[in-house]
């Protein structure tokens, strides 16, 4: 097949799609669903600017063919604002502790970091750094994203979730 | 960077993925995780014909202990192995392993099978396979067979997968609880493919006397290379500093490493005596833990 | 009075990025938009014998297949940025430079001159069908010799890069400061050394892009660009392509990062324009990486030969300097770099006598240009490098050295003996430099280190300390602009001329004009990098856009006020002298029922019979100013690195680093920190790990990021920092530049601390990045016999 169409829930929304099986998740995501918040930075698996949820877990989606998500539940960084506009925790923490300067880098951080903070509701300055080293940032030098994700954790903490 | 066309099959059982195979081998490449074949095609660098994803055939993702191995489904994913109790019980030096392999969004995706059959020999899996002489189950339309690690690597990026091969199962021996392991690896950055690593596995008799050793460098050699010599030296003797210098010279003699951007010959060669010192001192005081 | 500079407010501009709703270039969509993409040269100097493209032609949704002989006389050629190029004639008749023009056709016609650069354009219905098309394209290259070693570049003989001129050497200046034989004579040794600071590439996680689109019943050209220097582009794409510049408008949208290199032509920018128009519809291009690893423009890649004099007391009476600068095969920045290496050589030490000599060699390479630093990290790596190996010769600890030859802060404002690249008086206006080095010295426990580390390497641990300091120039001209208005809705509007990159303009900007206005920062808006907005701005690049757009943000406010306090007593039938001005609201003090809000007074201010505006001045409520600074201000840092060095696999590990930064007034003090923090992470890929590495044919041997490598997380610790306020004496607000001195001195204070580490193996680090590799190769050379096993 060079065309295929595959249903993929994305933030929540079901979708059928036609798509070209060459087609990366990424462009996928971009492009046909016009999800533009998701990024392209290198395209071969290194900067995580393309970080999306593949049901529910962070990967790369330069690294994916949307026909293998086919049937998946892919969220990107659009499903993290609430409905009423205010932020994520997480969001409202790396404006808070100026975690971003360029902001290109950062839905792919954030949604590493949702996943992760999923898993670890207390994690270590230590662990933090490992959970975000699969992601390039060539602005802040990290100091302060370290920083948004320790008050994101304690947010979350308390928000029970 | 974006991948050149070609006919996408999505075979939904291993009979219909090994006909595709069968018949359309030479043309065709098998797709997993893609973590490592995805850069490939979006580069360019591999126009295959036809992609074969075997992501949803069923009964390819388990881990089994089995006569005296950890059989592990070719589908299975790097974060698995990492969270699964029979890795951690039965094959530790696994566990320490994965934790190198790239990033937590790469180990997401990533399979087994797929890191085998990519055989980069600074990848951490074949490198514990080999140390531990494991075996590869090659599955064809016709039937299957299994290798020995040694036999399935040929040479850097190579094995001996046929067109119409795919990988099965792979099977790492399980470790005793009375042995010590460990794995050992430097790469530039956090997450990068290591410059060199070692895996180690040792255990001490009751007079705390080197009983049995297993040792594989990876990153010095166009395969995992398995240090069969320092092995042998090893047995029987009382493990000091100066054994492991000594064992640790013989492994970087044993190596036949290239030069890269990223480590020249020598400096990978004395990696491989560092490492092994490290990886065996390590693996010693573990073995020593469990006191008989 | 002010109320909003000095605080650090959360960013305006956050909200959309969070969210991922940010427009970058690759997110704007247009209607019947077409794709393009390019063929770039795989050899680094070849003859294009042909182009067969009927095949690419043929395949369907392939709209045009490009090539250089298809532009020749309909756009012109490329050549060096005007605007940094000229120089002060003072400064000509000083340094007697040699400059040679040279240009670039937008597609290669005739020859290639580097692996990267542009040969063939395709426009197919996306970037999957182009690259399809690319790869159909037949391209027969005659190879010739090509040139890679700068040195080898500039013998007599070797092969032409630029094929008019005569040989590769660029450019050439020599710039004396004194009398370096005398210097020689005077002192009791002098040592040498040679130290290199390879090529690196500033890579931004957003590669870069342009979308234009051509609207033909109004003759107006839209582009956008993930560019630095909008004015810039709309300029040359008028230039080169023969058309009024206010017919076109460029539009930096949201960048994602430039560093430098994104500041300058791209031939894809004139190319796009071209062809939005040839083809009468919206053309997009997006960079991806691979292309960025030779399509985006390099930097640094400087080798010092440097000459000290000195006493033996550590006193240093000159410097010598002889480096070549490896430009690539073309150069479009003049003497930028150069001259701001000559300029930053001797920083924060005060050394009488200069010697330098400047050869910029062409090669067959992508181009150099400038990037965070500019020339600087370059000069304070060699001179911050051999100021230790003086030390060590005389057996004093290199701070003393470092601190004996400081600039004393009572001898400030401190004069170089030259002039800055824009005709200013090289003269240091405010900082103190010892204080800085007191600073970092206590925030980094020296003494306690030096106490420790014979007791830490007889337990097989090697740890070292490492300093550097420096002064920077920042806010340099030629100007920037900033227009202020008043909306009907009683928002205050801004627009500068720099545009942001991650530099928090939105945000900067709007408190300096609130603070004027006396209005909080929600009620100031500000807009940047759209050439519509003003006649005339700069970029943003040089550390320049709090000093420059600023100031001209400042400037206009007080402009506007003024005007705004003029109309407002009109209305009120009262003194301007007597009105105050307030969260928007301009009232009496003496009768505060007499009072006006901003949206009343912009209704009184438009024109008609009911303008309430004064005699001689225009309706409206705007006011626009252009800064030009008076010189550049200087802004200074003293880093120290503490590092723990693996004798055995070479490994540097960051301990602990400190950066004592004075930059001027803050305005943001949270955006200070970051950019110091930003500034730093790039300081650690030049000093442990980024390279660029071509073969002796020219081929780029890091092509990729499993090859060139930029610190992650796990490799970029938190540099503690420590401030220092020293106004500027050179514009209104006080401000200087801070955007890159947290590069400045990072290569040579991990330099020395490596050094320091290892010093019972008295190890010569002479270039970067200092990778383990590297390391154990130097371990190799000079083991000694008191290495101690580790545990």
């Amino acid at each position: 097949m060079k065309t295929m169409e595959i249903t993929v829930t994305v933030n929540g929304k079901k979708r059928t799609e036609t798509v070209e099986t060459r087609m990366l998740l990424s462009d996928f995501i971009r492009e046909q669903l016009r999800l533009t918040g998701t990024h392209l930075g290198c395209e071969h698996g290194v900067c995580g600017a393309c970080t999306v949820l593949v049901n529910g877990k962070a990967a790369r989606s330069c690294l994916m063919l949307a026909v293998q998500a086919d049937g998946f539940a892919i969220d990107t960084v659009e499903s993290l604002v609430r409905e009423d506009g205010s932020l994520h925790p997480l969001q409202q923490a790396f404006s808070d502790n100026h975690a971003l300067q360029c902001g290109f880098c950062t839905p792919g951080f954030m949604m590493t970091l949702v996943d992760f903070l999923q898993e670890n509701s207390n994690p270590s300055e230590g662990e933090i750094r490992e959970a975000i080293s699969g992601n390039l940032c060539r602005c802040t030098g990290y100091a302060n994203i370290v920083k948004a994700v320790e008050q994101a954790s304690q947010a979350l903490a308390k928000q029970g979730g | 960077m974006k991948p050149a066309s070609f006919e996408y099959l999505r075979p939904a059982s291993l009979e219909e993925a090994l006909q595709y195979l069968a018949d359309l081998g030479e043309d065709a490449k098998i797709i997993a995780g893609g973590q490592s074949l995805i850069p490939v095609l979006n580069m360019r660098l591999s126009t295959p014909k036809y992609l074969i994803d075997i992501g949803r055939v069923e009964g390819l993702s388990y881990i089994r202990e089995e006569d005296g191995y950890l059989a592990i489904g070719a589908l299975t994913r790097h974060v698995e192995l990492e969270q699964s109790p029979l890795v951690a019980k039965h094959c530790p030096l696994l566990l320490e392993a994965v934790k190198w392999i790239g990033h937590a969004q790469i180990r997401q995706r990533g399979t087994v099978g797929g890191s085998i059959a990519h055989a980069d020999p600074s990848a951490e899996l074949p490198c514990v396979l080999a140390a531990l002489r494991g075996e590869i189950v090659i599955a064809h339309a016709d039937g299957e067979e299994t290798l020995a690690a040694e036999e399935f690597f040929l040479t850097y990026l190579l094995t001996s997968l046929q067109p119409d091969q795919m990988i099965k199962e792979v099977r790492f021996p399980v470790i005793s609880n009375a042995a010590g392991y460990a794995f050992t690896e430097v790469a530039r950055r956090h997450g990068d493919f290591a410059l060199v690593e070692v895996a180690a596995v040792v255990e001490l008799n009751e007079n705390q006397e080197i009983a049995l050793a297993r040792l594989a460098a990876g990153g010095a050699n166009p395969v995992p290379c398995v240090l069969e010599s320092v092995e042998d030296f090893l047995i029987g003797k009382t493990p000091d500093d100066s054994l492991l210098e000594e064992a640790g010279e013989m492994a970087s003699e044993g190596v036949e490493p290239d030069g890269d951007l990223h480590g020249s010959a020598s400096y990978r060669r004395s990696l491989v005596k560092t490492l092994t010192k490290r990886a065996l001192q390590t693996a010693i005081q573990r073995a020593g833990g469990i006191s008989r | 009075m002010a109320n909003l500079i000095g605080q650090s407010f959360r960013r305006k501009e956050d909200y959309r990025f969070v969210t991922g709703t940010g427009q970058y270039v690759a997110d704007i969509r247009l209607d019947n938009m077409a794709e393009a993409a390019f063929i770039r040269s795989t050899y680094a100097h070849a003859r294009i014998k042909s182009i067969d493209r009927s095949a690419a032609l043929a395949l369907d949704d392939v709209y045009a297949v490009i090539t250089g002989e298809d532009l020749v006389g309909k756009v012109g050629l490329m050549s060096e940025m005007e605007s940094h190029c000229r120089l002060p004639k003072h400064i000509e008749d000083q340094i007697k430079p040699i400059m040679k023009h040279n240009v670039e056709p937008v597609l290669a016609t005739g020859k290639v001159k580097y692996v990267g650069q542009n040969v063939v354009c395709i426009v197919a219905k996306n970037r999957y069908i182009a690259e399809d098309a690319a790869a159909l394209v037949k391209i027969d290259y005659e190879p010739l010799p090509a040139v890679v070693d700068p040195f080898e570049a500039l013998k007599e003989g070797a092969p032409l890069v630029q094929d008019d001129l005569d040989d590769n050497m660029q450019a050439y200046f020599h710039l004396p400061v004194g009398s370096w034989d005398e210097a020689v004579s005077k002192a009791d040794h002098v040592i040498k050394g040679r130290f290199t600071s390879p090529r690196v590439g500033s890579n931004p996680i957003e590669t870069r892009g342009v979308v234009a689109s051509y609207d033909n019943r109004t003759d107006f050209l839209n582009i956008w660009s993930s560019t630095q220097m909008p004015f810039e582009i709309r300029h040359y794409v008028a230039k080169l392509l023969g058309l009024v510049e206010q017919n076109i408008r460029v539009v930096a949208p949201d960048v994602g990062g430039g560093f430098g290199p994104k500041g300058g032509l791209y031939p894809e920018e004139v190319l796009l324009a071209y062809l939005a128009k040839q083809l009468k519809r919206p053309v997009r291009w997006i960079e991806d990486r691979v292309e960025h690893m030779s399509g985006a423009r390099h930097s640094r890649d400087q080798i010092h030969d440097l000459e000290v004099a000195y006493t033996k007391d550590g006193t240093i009476l000159g410097v010598k300097d002889d480096f070549v600068l490896d430009v690539g095969a073309i150069n479009y920045f003049a003497l930028t770099c150069a001259y701001n290496s000559a300029a930053h050589f001797r920083g924060a030490y005060k050394i009488p006598v200069f010697d330098l000599t400047c050869r910029i060699a062409l090669t067959n390479k992508t181009p150099n240009v400038p990037y965070r630093g500019a020339g600087r990290p370059e000069v304070v790596f060699a001179m911050d490098r051999i100021v230790d190996m003086i030390a060590r010769e005389l057996g004093m600890d290199p701070v003393e050295v470092m601190l004996k030859n400081i600039i004393p802060a009572e001898e400030m404002p401190y004069s170089q003996g030259m002039y800055y690249k824009d005709g200013g008086e090289l003269i240091y206006d405010s900082g103190n430099y010892p204080e800085a080095f007191e600073m970092a010295l206590e925030m980094s426990r020296f003494k306690e280190i030096r106490a420790n580390q014979e007791q830490w390497r007889k337990e097989g641990t090697y740890i070292g300390i490492g300093f550097s300091s420096n002064v920077e120039g920042t806010g340099v001209g030629p100007f920037e602009g900033a227009k202020v208005s008043i909306d009907p809705s009683g928002q205050v509007i801004l627009h500068v001329g720099s545009s942001s990159q991650g530099q928090s303009h939105e945000t900067v900007f709007g408190q300096v004009a609130g603070d004027v206005f006396g209005v909080s920062l929600d009620r100031v808006t500000v807009k940047n990098g759209d050439t519509v907005a003003l006649g005339y701005g700069a970029g943003t690049y040089a550390s320049r856009s709090a000093v420059n757009a600023g100031s001209a943000a400042h400037l206009a406010s007080v402009k506007l006020r003024e005007k705004m306090l003029a109309v407002a007593g009109n209305v009120l039938e009262i003194a301007p002298e007597e009105l105050t001005m307030q969260d928007g609201v301009i009232f009496a003090v003496s009768q505060p029922e007499k009072k006006i809000t901003f949206p009343e007074l912009a209704a009184a201010a438009v024109p008609g019979m009911r303008c309430k505006v004064p005699e001689g001045m225009d309706p409206g409520l705007e006011a626009t100013h252009y800064f030009v600074p008076p010189t550049v201000t200087y802004s200074s840092s003293v880093h120290a690195a503490v590092v723990e060095v693996d004798i055995e696999t070479g490994f540097v590990k960051i301990k602990n680093y400190y950066i004592v930064h004075d930059s001027g007034r803050v305005i943001n003090p949270m955006v200070v920190e970051g950019q110091v923090q930003g500034g730093f992470a790039q300081g650690i890929g030049t000093a442990l790990y980024e390279e660029v590495v071509h073969n002796e044919n020219g081929q780029l041997l890091t092509g990729t990021y499993m090859d060139y490598l930029l610190p992650t997380s796990m490799e970029v610790p938190v540099a503690v920092q420590g401030e220092q306020e020293y106004y500027s004496t050179c514009n209104p607000l006080g401000v200087k530049g801070v955007g890159e001195s947290g590069a400045i001195s990072t290569p040579a204070a991990i330099a020395n601390a490596v050094v320091d580490a290892l010093a019972p193996f008295h190890v010569k680090i002479d270039r970067l990045p200092v990778s383990p590799n590297r390391v154990f190769d130097l371990l190799q050379d000079t083991r000694s016999e008191e290495v101690m096993m580790p545990k």
